[in-house]
């Protein structure tokens, strides 16, 4: 073990590490991040008080619940904004592709948090929307859509261009060269962004608390009010959250490797 | 198949890629470019090709002008073959579909009738227990003999191959330039740039030499190969026979 060992991947070892290894290691960096939150706790004296929070189990779930089914419904939207977006990027009517660049530049310029109160206090307040589930779901799809079709637009310029010359030699005309040739090979190189980016949905959904949605977070925040507590019902929260974001960066990752594998 | 590029300029930005280059072939089966690399062969093919249009002057093929608007362009790319350097292949295709594809969508063949004519090209380029492979999982020759199948499957008047085997080893070599043969006894018209001296003199009728954006010869294989004329020609003939 020299120091360059430790922040350098040795590519001449001959047999990667047993799965053993593997494990203990997980193990040891699992339990030294445990340590130093329970050292922190440890400081704080903090009076642990998990049965009050554990009557509210429903309450958790029902908020858990909500998440996923705003950001599943967000989700399905956002992917339209962003294809949408990305189409209109690429379009040669000009007003059309600056029209998509100032969204993508606008929503990615700002905090989602100053985006949920304009949304919420002047959009949605001058279009008389009253369902504030749908204005949530309406402000995830056009954040998300944003990133999305960031991430679309790289995937469609990452084609090669010998790949459009030799569509355009075979005699595809311009929709089949897209549909066939420049579409699939884009989603494909996309996937992987686009799970992480599905990730984030899930995440940056817990911000809607502030406009009073009752997902998760505020469910959990309104558990804390409850029983006059400070810290447990963030735990359930935190692990409620990785249940849905694990799955999917592990999804990602996945993605990603086969990738690397086919080209 | 007759060639006539008269003042041809193609330019890249800055870069002149073809300077008033004028060329003129009838009566050839098969036509080699010869000539440095970066001297404008590939320009010449994709100028023929219909991929991209000249900056001025103007292009013939068997007495028809190629066509400045896109439509004409598009159905006159219809009518021809492409071979590329790099294959081009789809790579999220299996070989049968990248030569099948293009029949279906492009030249209105049903999607059985599509596949049975892929196949049965495919295996006279001996490439039957590949058809499900994709281009990763097959070697370059291969690749390109797929690439091969593709431009030949929706029987072109001519194919154009732009250095078909310069990316191959000496094996593969001979087995695309073995596939290309194959396209000359199927009495196709062929253009092919190429550095492979031989192949050129004994498989092309006619040679032109292209360098530095100009024609600096052409005329029969043979007789530009072992007399060329031109001092640019002889230098180059000589840099490619001395190793």
């Amino acid at each position: 073990m020299t120091p360059r060992s430790l922040f350098f991947d040795d590519e001449s070892a001959s047999k990667p590490p047993s799965a053993l290894a593997r494990a203990a290691s997980f193990a040891i960096a699992l339990l030294a991040l445990s340590l130093c939150l329970f050292a922190a706790f440890y400081v704080l004296q903090y009076e642990w008080n998990w049965s009050s929070v554990f009557r509210y189990k429903a309450k958790f779930l029902k908020g858990w619940l909500a998440t996923l089914g705003i950001s599943s419904i967000s989700l399905i939207f956002s992917f339209l904004v962003g294809a949408i977006a990305t189409l209109c990027y690429r379009s040669r009517f000009l007003p059309l592709k600056y029209l998509a660049n100032i969204y993508v530049e606008l929503i990615r310029g700002t905090p989602l948090l100053v985006q949920i109160y304009i949304f919420f206090y002047v959009i949605a307040n001058a279009a008389d929307i009253q369902n504030r589930y749908l204005v949530g779901i309406c402000i995830m799809a056009i954040f998300s859509g944003a990133y999305i079709s960031e991430i679309l637009r790289a995937g469609i310029e990452g084609v090669g261009r010998s790949q459009l010359l030799s569509a355009k030699a075979i005699g595809f005309s311009e929709y089949q060269t897209f549909r066939y040739v420049i579409a699939p090979q884009a989603l494909r190189s996309s996937l992987p962004a686009l799970a992480g980016q599905t990730a984030n949905l899930i995440k940056d959904s817990s911000l809607l608390s502030i406009i009073a949605i009752s997902e998760f977070t505020l469910n959990a925040q309104e558990v804390n009010a409850f029983t006059y507590s400070s810290f447990e019902s963030f735990f359930p929260l935190a692990i409620g959250y990785l249940a849905l974001t694990l799955p999917i960066m592990r999804l990602s990752r996945i993605l990603e490797k086969r990738l690397r594998f086919e080209t | 198949m007759n060639l006539r590029f008269e003042k041809v300029t193609m330019r890249y930005g800055q870069q002149c890629a073809l300077d008033d280059f004028s060329l003129s072939i009838d009566d050839a089966r098969c036509i080699a470019l010869i000539g440095p690399s970066g001297g404008g062969k590939s320009t010449t093919l994709r100028l023929l090709a219909g991929l991209e249009t000249p900056s001025s002057g103007s292009i013939q093929i068997n007495g028809t002008e190629i066509g400045s608007s896109e439509p004409e362009r598009l159905a006159y790319r219809k009518r021809t073959g492409v071979v590329f350097q790099a294959f081009n292949l789809f790579p999220h295709f299996d070989a049968l579909t990248n030569v099948a594809l293009p029949l279906e969508k492009v030249h209105g063949y049903s999607h059985s009738a599509s596949i049975e004519k892929a196949e049965t090209i495919l295996e006279q380029f001996q490439l039957s227990e590949h058809r499900f492979k994709k281009p990763a999982e097959l070697s370059g020759g291969q690749n390109q003999r797929v690439a091969i199948a593709r431009a030949l499957a929706p029987d072109p008047d001519t194919i154009f191959l732009d250095e078909p085997t310069s990316a191959l080893d000496p094996e593969m070599t001979a087995e695309v330039l073995d596939a290309i043969e194959r396209l000359i006894d199927a009495k196709k018209d062929l253009v092919i740039a190429t550095h492979q001296m031989g192949f050129a003199k004994h498989a092309a009728n006619q040679i032109a030499l292209i360098a530095e954006g100009k024609l600096v010869e052409t005329g029969p294989a043979a007789q530009v190969i072992e007399k060329p004329q031109s001092p640019r020609t002889q230098k180059f003939l000589r840099a490619c026979l001395s190793f």
